[in-house]
């Protein structure tokens, strides 16, 4: 089975990390993912860039709507993600109401990633 | 991380929404800032063991409010002391206000908070000094150093600062929608100023001045919060971060400036680049450009190079003449003429900046650029006496360091 572990925080106190702080982080996280790595275990990693960079497509409605800033209902439950590699947003955004059209209600938060790491999983 | 740094990173996040909060509450800056020290030396006491509350700034502001009640009663005498646990103990209290105090009422204290600092009696100086002091949090002594002054001075500087709003009428009622929109505009502006004062520096200075501009960015991404769909806010917090990415070059081995052109660009912040990256591109899409975005636009072009030749000038110069339209100013056409230079070459350049000599005539860039103009143009005499005048008006050992270069170069060419 494979899992994915999602991560939680609040931004405005790593968004406070020196960047001391920061890359000790990264260090200490590289350990663990490393290992994982060489057992061939580790599967894509992402570190996203702050909700300040989102933006938000809600695709309830028959016209989707784009709106500034990360999704904020807690009504809704995260059910997967996909990452995509787009020149800008706005190509974003039109993947984004492509995956709409073929799946209304709820919404998907497009978020810029700051890190990635594609990873392989030994099947 | 050891419980003192996690701590205090929950402190200084929490810190302008528990301040904001408690000034509301109080509406007395001093009363609201001890209110809050004395929380932040509860947290300090009890979070270690009980560990973070869910809400570090709903438990700043319940427990600081409690502190100061406590503290008017007990100069009045009126009341015994409770005790100890009462006024820290607010975990029950705490999903309360949690649920009270949204984003929304946070937004208009925040603003308000770092609106006091920009109040126009206030010269720049102690506008900075100040938001640095109440907003974000920063000692005094780090403040003085940033400043590159002593610590008394910047001390003095503060409370004078203080003094002066304490007279002015700050205004509690929720702002309309015209005037939050200036007092966004205002404190945009006292948020940039706080970069530029860290941005100008020399490499000696850098690390303490460094902080500065981290503060600045730090100060964008809260009004970015608050104000998440405000394009020229996305273009002020891109602005920042696009510039300081590129703090790690700025400056060679020597200590003397690299140049844009001139930088080891391996060395910039990539992780920076691609939030301002990010940003710049979510505000374009509003189609209501702004100066910031502009700027941020110009920043970002920059950004995208990898080497310095695969620079889009024409693309800069375009942004330049937007920029002109939207605020004339002879520094915005000064930084054109570098962009027409590369695009048309340096005799367009050359007549693009003279006639700002009467406005510039004081200002080390234009003598700096005239002179590069003119040595490009092989008027090697004049350039050296456009290069003389920037050398006394250098306002950095590093500025000066670059013109003797320069001036060193056109003595080896005049000897060949």
């Amino acid at each position: 089975m494979q899992y994915a572990i999602l991560c939680y925080h609040d931004e405005k106190v790593t968004c406070a990390w020196s960047k001391e702080q920061d890359d000790a982080v990264m260090a200490k996280l590289g350990a663990v993912m490393g290992r994982l790595e060489r057992q061939g275990r580790l599967g894509p990693v992402a570190r996203l860039l702050p909700t300040t960079a989102a933006t938000t497509l809600r695709k309830d409605r028959e016209q989707p709507l784009v709106i500034d800033g990360p999704f904020a209902e807690t009504k809704e439950q995260l059910l997967g993600f996909y990452v995509v590699d787009c020149a800008s947003l706005e190509e974003a955004i039109e993947i984004a109401k492509e995956l709409a059209a073929a799946n209304p209600g709820g919404a998907h938060e497009i978020r810029p990633v700051g890190v990635f790491f594609p990873g392989k999983v030994a099947s | 991380m050891t419980d003192a740094g996690w701590i205090s990173s929950i402190l200084t996040a929490a810190r302008p929404h528990a301040v904001a909060a408690l000034l509301r509450n109080f509406r007395d800056l001093d009363l609201a800032e001890e209110a809050f020290q004395e929380a932040c030396l509860r947290a300090l006491k009890t979070w270690p063991k009980n560990g973070p509350p869910r809400d570090a700034a709903a438990w700043l502001i319940m427990v600081g409010r409690n502190v100061a009640i406590d503290a008017v009663r007990r100069r009045s005498r009126l009341q015994l002391l409770p005790p100890e646990e009462l006024i820290s103990d607010v975990s029950d209290a705490e999903a309360a206000v949690a649920d009270r105090i949204d984003e929304a009422d946070y937004r208009d204290d925040i603003l308000r908070l770092l609106f006091i600092c920009c109040h126009p009696d206030l010269p720049v100086t102690q506008q900075i000094a100040l938001a640095l002091r109440i907003v974000s949090g920063l000692s005094v002594p780090q403040i003085a150093r940033a400043f590159l002054v002593s610590e008394a001075a910047m001390e003095q500087r503060i409370t004078r600062a203080k003094g002066r709003i304490a007279g002015a009428n700050v205004p509690f009622e929720i702002p309309g929608a015209a005037e939050r929109f200036e007092r966004i505009a205002a404190v945009a502006a006292m948020v940039y100023l706080v970069f530029n004062e860290g941005y100008t520096t020399s490499v000696a200075e850098h690390g303490a001045r460094a902080a500065l501009c981290e503060e600045a960015i730090r100060l964008s991404r809260l009004l970015l919060r608050l104000f998440p769909t405000e394009p020229e806010i996305m273009g002020l917090a891109a602005l920042l971060m696009l510039q300081h990415a590129r703090a790690p070059a700025r400056f060679d081995s020597q200590g003397r400036v690299a140049l844009l052109e001139d930088q080891d660009r391996t060395l910039w912040n990539r992780r920076l680049i691609a939030e301002g990256l990010a940003l710049i591109d979510k505000a374009v899409r509003h189609g209501r450009p702004g100066p910031y975005q502009v700027q941020a636009a110009i920043a970002a072009l920059h950004a995208r190079a990898n080497r310095a030749d695969e620079t889009d000038w024409p693309q800069i110069d375009l942004l330049y003449g937007t920029l002109e339209r939207m605020q004339p100013s002879p520094i915005v056409s000064l930084n054109r003429a570098i962009a027409v230079a590369k695009v048309r070459g340096p005799a367009d350049a050359l007549a693009m900046i003279e006639p700002l000599a009467s406005k510039l005539g004081g200002y080390f860039y234009f003598h700096g650029a005239r002179g590069a103009f003119l040595l490009q143009l092989g008027r090697a005499e004049e350039a050296r006496v456009a290069f003389d005048r920037a050398l006394a008006l250098a306002n950095t050992p590093a500025e000066a360091a670059h013109i003797r270069a320069q001036l060193d170069r056109l003595a080896d060419g005049a000897a060949l």
